[in-house]
């Protein structure tokens, strides 16, 4: 990808919270990062790490209340996302940011065709006459590898299985031309050989059209195969942020390096035991003021507990959120 | 066969289950989904078979019906030298303590009006004759083996986390000291850090309780780490079995290799690098399957007699079954030969 290019979308310090019963509940805490142009950023972490609700903050997509995003930029296409009127919002979102969900039948209508729903961005974003759409929605439908895609533009989603589904989810991403793609978790409720179809379709794709795209996963070996960096989140944070190859190569942040660790391979050696990281993923109640991971981390030190670790920069692009320093084998300086 | 001394403890011969489909003003029978089609297999004492398929495949029915949860359409199920392939269900209230289930979703399995300690001490109310001191020392000692707190034996299953409420459904599959226990996606509703620690407790009370699993799952990753032998399901029918590290190196059968070339590797030069095979289409439906080998619809090297003739499940190396035609030398039931050239399956792509 290009080093120099200007990134498309540059995220700064987004902060969201939940304000619930129990109180607030910090979701994302002071998550930076930027996409250039025609890179495929990877955003891993487990459930109620934060990784949608920081994609999803950064569109205005969260109900608020109980969502609250108290801070942070966004800046994509020279605005602030976070600071524009909802009518401008309205038309980024599907325009030039398609968004893809993770349950294709929850997210598409099931009582409209799915014609009539590809046609829905395009006639409301590019002002496109019913023919036009038409015609560039059978072109979307036969470029995500639908066959047949003139008739099935009258078929309605119970009628399609779940990876045409997904399929058909990405043609409506991709139906106004999107600078950035935003896919959360988009394979998982689908099967690994269809997962297998989807991946190598998005890598096509993103040649093709040349967009930015985001893919949210919870499943590293996805990432290994499609991202070029990655973002690995832990209790509403980037715990640490890399290249692919030195993400798998030479993981930094202890949490990382334990999640290498617990999933098991196809291939390979095979562990008589699996390695776990002990304890549970924390209740982000409060904002932070220690390290999230400390609890379950093998290398924690007293100042973890009462110092929230910044992004310290590692070179070449990789920086972690940590006290210890993996290289040296002690603790970095403040 | 592998395991000499072991006899096997599960013995399922051409197992099946339809589900019929009612359809039309009359509500008449108009077909049937044919969920699991005549499957066999032992599972030996003290291993885990694990089974393996993508969503419809029919392992979970499986798993099931070998529980006789089902009351299944043919076929014989023999546990623990038992027949209960045709038992009535009230017959089998007395065989159900040696067999046992851990359901998927730990949130829909428990009882939320339920505390944790009735909820483990059921299946001690319903087959035991205890006195209450004693199952409440029981309901401890299993919520020990499990690693729970005894102190949260009165709280209920929301106050407790995903990878926890699975440990309670693990105590009370385990509270009649069953032999065998039928694990289907014990782990799939769980983070991935989470799913190590429940895999590494299931093989912790194997070896303790010296159980026998049945382990169905979706993660060929993780289906290799904990089973001893894999059996693979597509639509319905067993298409290979072996033992585990026969499998994973040299997989037979053109389904298990697009399968496990499928899996996502966590290492980027690899994934990077490796040849997918990438299967076009979807899975039929199982109403309807197609003539011949079920798989011959995506198979990258079908022949023609694949679409004519099923071919046979048989055992083709020693400990090895597959259903393929590719490795039918001397074709008995097509009268016809597939041809010598045909078995070299890797080199064909004709297909796509």
């Amino acid at each position: 990808m290009p080093d120099g290019a200007l990134p498309v979308l540059d995220v700064r310090d987004l902060k969201t919270v939940f304000q619930t019963r129990g109180g607030e509940v910090h979701a994302v805490n002071d998550v930076s990062f930027s996409l250039k142009p025609g890179e495929l950023l990877g955003v891993v972490g487990e459930s109620g790490s934060g990784k949608s609700v920081t994609m999803m903050s950064l569109l205005g997509l969260l109900p608020s209340p109980p969502a609250d995003v108290r801070g942070g930029t966004v800046n994509f296409d020279g605005d602030n996302l976070l600071d524009v009127s909802p009518e401008k919002l309205r038309s980024v979102r599907g325009g030039k940011i398609g968004f893809v969900f993770q349950d294709p039948m929850t997210s598409l209508n099931p009582v409209y065709q799915v014609g009539f729903q590809i046609m829905e961005p395009l006639r409301k974003h590019m002002g496109m006459n019913k023919r036009e759409a038409a015609n560039r929605a059978q072109e979307l439908l036969e470029l995500v590898g639908i066959p047949d895609a003139k008739r099935r533009l009258d078929d309605y989603p119970h009628q399609f299985s779940g990876g045409m589904r997904q399929r058909v989810m990405i043609a409506i991403a991709l139906a106004c031309d999107p600078q950035v793609l935003i896919a959360d978790e988009p394979t998982t409720a689908l099967d690994v050989t269809i997962q297998a179809q989807i991946l190598e379709l998005m890598k096509e794709l993103r040649d093709k059209l040349g967009m930015a795209v985001i893919w949210i996963t919870h499943d590293l070996g996805v990432i290994a195969g499609i991202a070029d960096r990655v973002l690995v989140m832990y209790g509403g944070q980037v715990v640490e942020h890399a290249p692919v190859q030195d993400l798998f190569g030479d993981p930094q942040h202890p949490y990382t390096r334990a999640l290498l660790k617990t999933i098991p391979s196809i291939a390979g050696e095979r562990a008589a035991r699996l390695t776990i990281i002990e304890g549970q993923p924390p209740i982000m109640a409060g904002a932070p003021t220690s390290c999230p991971f400390r609890d379950r981390c093998d290398v924690a030190m007293d100042r973890c507990a009462v110092q929230n670790p910044p992004r310290y920069d590692l070179g070449d692009g990789h920086d972690a959120a940590c006290f210890y320093d993996a290289r040296t084998g002690g603790p970095r300086d403040a | 066969m592998l395991d000499e001394g072991k006899k096997p403890l599960v013995s399922i011969k051409d197992l099946k289950m339809h589900f019929p489909i009612f359809a039309g003003l009359l509500r008449r029978r108009v077909g049937e989904v044919k969920a699991v089609d005549g499957v066999s297999f032992d599972v030996m004492e003290g291993e885990t078979l694990g089974l393996v398929g993508e969503s419809g495949c029919g392992k979970s029915t499986c798993g099931r019906a070998v529980l006789r949860l089902y009351d299944i359409t043919s076929g014989s199920i023999e546990i623990d030298d038992r027949e209960i392939g045709a038992t009535p269900q009230t017959e089998l209230r007395d065989m159900r303590p040696t067999m046992q289930m851990v359901f998927q979703d730990p949130q829909a399995s428990l009882n939320p009006r339920m505390t944790v300690e009735d909820i483990i001490k059921e299946p001690l109310d319903e087959h035991t004759k205890l006195s209450d001191a004693e199952k409440r020392d029981k309901v401890g000692e299993l919520m020990d083996a499990v690693g729970l707190n005894r102190k949260f034996a009165k709280r209920y299953p929301h106050a407790f986390s995903g990878g926890q409420r699975q440990r309670i459904g693990i105590a009370r599959a385990l509270a009649l000291n069953p032999k065998f226990i039928v694990c289907d996606e014990p782990i799939a509703a769980l983070d991935v850090s989470i799913q190590a620690q429940v895999v590494n407790l299931l093989e912790d009370l194997q070896e303790q309780f010296g159980l026998t699993y049945l382990f169905i799952s979706h993660d060929l990753s993780m289906v290799r780490h904990i089973a001893t032998r894999v059996a693979v399901m597509y639509l319905g029918k067993i298409v290979e079995l072996a033992p585990r590290e026969a499998l994973y190196a040299e997989p037979l059968h053109p389904y298990t290799k697009a399968l496990l070339s499928a899996v996502p590797e966590p290492d980027p030069s690899l994934a990077r690098t490796t040849e997918r095979i990438i299967l076009q289409g979807d899975v039929p439906s199982p109403s309807n399957p197609p003539q011949g080998c079920n798989f011959c619809t995506r198979c990258p090297s079908v022949m023609d007699i694949c679409k004519r003739v099923e071919p046979e499940y048989r055992e083709v190396q020693p400990g090895r079954f597959t259903a393929c035609h590719l490795y039918n030398d001397t074709n008995d039931t097509a009268g016809q030969t597939a041809g010598h050239e045909a078995q070299e399956l890797t080199n064909k792509e004709n297909s796509t």
